[in-house]
């Protein structure tokens, strides 16, 4: 019995690689209804104005693209649908990158002018003290865009001094960085924001959701599943809860497993005695 | 050289500490401007924190190397990835590093085709991790063990959409546990370290943190 519990990790990597390969083969529907903190998100961008500026903080590396950039991409849609004005940003550098690629890709598909209808900003160093000299003023923060284009001439940023003339803020993150734009951004300059983060973050912005310093939040790749279904083009988030669902089952079913071979064995007795 | 080695630097937190916060209750224009060239100063320094995480991270591949430490062989792929990255990165396609950033260029290729492909296999092969350790570790062996094993399994439940189809009951649950019991312990700690790095500050302020200085004190 207690060999079941010592049993080689190659096997269970084995049951893992089986459940997510057949998940992917397999054609099968889940229903994803939108949670009230994904819909917050949808719901502030689908009352704002066409012409609106939204500033989308790309602050993650390829690292945590499976989640987050799945999610940029369909608030990207959302916005470009909206004939809203996006800046896009990130704090992270190897982030550029993928942010750049979300940015204009989905413009493309809306016949978006880079320049007019959206502006892309690049990296800067800094993190706390960007946001700042952000929120004190745009063009000495980024006196050019990604491509070399003097910030101050795009039509894009008409309207926009700093931070405080952003009507929605959006922090895509995979580190620390929704808290660092709510303390030195957010609280500072009062602007509206929301945020998405990999579920591993997740739990630790609740406090945030509940104080109302960002009014949604979306988690992992179900939040980005949420938002697809939202805006009505189920993609890759979608996509990716079939593995996703009977990856979670199957570790339940590890877990439930283990322990009854834990028990049955008198491993609760062993416990006790050791008491 | 005490002087200049410990008096200069710790006047100097002491006057820029004071300064920026007096300055988030002053909304004066001279507060602002102040500010503004604070912030800049801080992303030039930012900027060269990059070499010395660079200088450091090659220092310690070279020594792994020459000292022929276990899994050595892969600290040259280090160098290796660098070298070429940084390279195609200076050639900037043919236009040197001076000019804007051209588009479609080998350094563009090597992060779109090497790193986002490498960074997310990584990532992805934390399920194997999880699903072995989630095996191995995760026993009811106490009443505390127990409660955190049933809550997660309705966390796992509830966070994908196969929770739903088991039960209604099962999603509302993960976000009670989420919006309760998890909330309160993550406000705690928040505030906890919050404290915490005011009461490192104002000892930094005032001097009586001084690690910061290097060599301990």
């Amino acid at each position: 019995m207690e060999r079941l519990l010592r049993i080689d990790r190659r096997i269970i990597f084995a049951f893992v690689a089986v459940a997510v390969i057949v998940s992917l083969l397999l054609e099968f529907r889940l229903p994803v209804p939108a949670t009230p903190p994904v819909e917050n998100i949808f719901s502030k961008i689908e009352s704002l104005p066409q012409g609106a500026h939204l500033l989308l903080a790309f602050d993650y590396d390829p690292s945590s693209k499976e989640e987050l950039q799945p999610m940029a991409i369909a608030l990207l849609h959302h916005c470009y649908q909206k004939n809203l004005r996006v800046i896009g940003m990130t704090l992270w550098p190897g982030g550029t990158g993928l942010a750049e690629q979300a940015v204009t890709q989905v413009a493309s598909q809306y016949g978006k002018k880079n320049g007019e209808d959206y502006v892309f900003l690049g990296y800067k160093p800094g993190v706390a003290s960007l946001i700042i000299n952000m929120g004190e003023d745009l063009y000495t923060a980024f006196p050019k865009d990604f491509y070399g284009n003097d910030t101050s001439t795009l039509p894009a940023l008409k309207g926009v001094e700093s931070l405080k003339d952003i009507d929605y803020v959006i922090d895509l993150a995979a580190g620390a960085t929704i808290e660092t734009w709510i303390a030195f951004g957010k609280e500072k300059y009062r602007f509206e924001m929301g945020a998405g983060c990999t579920a591993v973050i997740g739990p630790d912005l609740y406090p945030f959701l509940d104080s109302r310093q960002i009014n949604g939040l979306m988690a992992g790749l179900k939040g980005a599943a949420e938002y697809e279904s939202l805006v009505g083009r189920k993609a890759q988030a979608t996509e990716g809860m079939r593995p996703q669902s009977v990856t979670h089952v199957l570790v339940i079913v590890f877990i439930l497993f283990s322990n009854a071979v834990f028990i049955l064995s008198g491993g609760l007795r062993t416990v006790r005695r050791g008491k | 050289m005490t002087f200049l080695k410990r008096g200069v630097p710790l006047g100097i937190a002491f006057l820029m500490g004071v300064l920026m916060a007096f300055q988030y209750y002053v909304p004066h224009e001279h507060s602002k401007a102040f500010l503004e060239l604070m912030t800049r100063w801080d992303k030039i320094i930012a900027g060269f924190a990059v070499f010395i995480g660079a200088y450091s991270l090659f220092h310690l591949h070279y020594t792994r190397i020459k000292r022929r430490a276990a899994g050595w062989g892969y600290s040259f792929f280090v160098f290796v990835g660098a070298f070429v990255t940084i390279a195609f990165g200076l050639y900037n396609g043919g236009e040197a590093f001076w000019h804007d950033k051209k588009e479609g260029t080998m350094f563009d290729w090597i992060y779109m085709n090497i790193q986002v492909p490498a960074g997310a296999t990584i990532f992805s092969i934390l399920a194997f991790f999880m699903a072995s350790a989630a095996y191995r570790t995760f026993r009811a062996r106490t009443v505390e063990s127990t409660v955190l094993l049933v809550a997660a399994i309705i966390v796992m439940l509830g966070r994908v959409p196969v929770g739903a189809l088991i039960s209604q009951y099962i999603p509302v649950a993960a976000d009670w546990i989420m919006g309760v019991p998890n909330l309160a312990a993550k406000r705690g700690i928040l505030l906890g370290v919050s404290l915490g790095a005011i009461a490192t500050s104002i000892k930094i302020i005032f001097g009586v943190e001084r690690q910061y200085l290097g060599g301990g004190d």
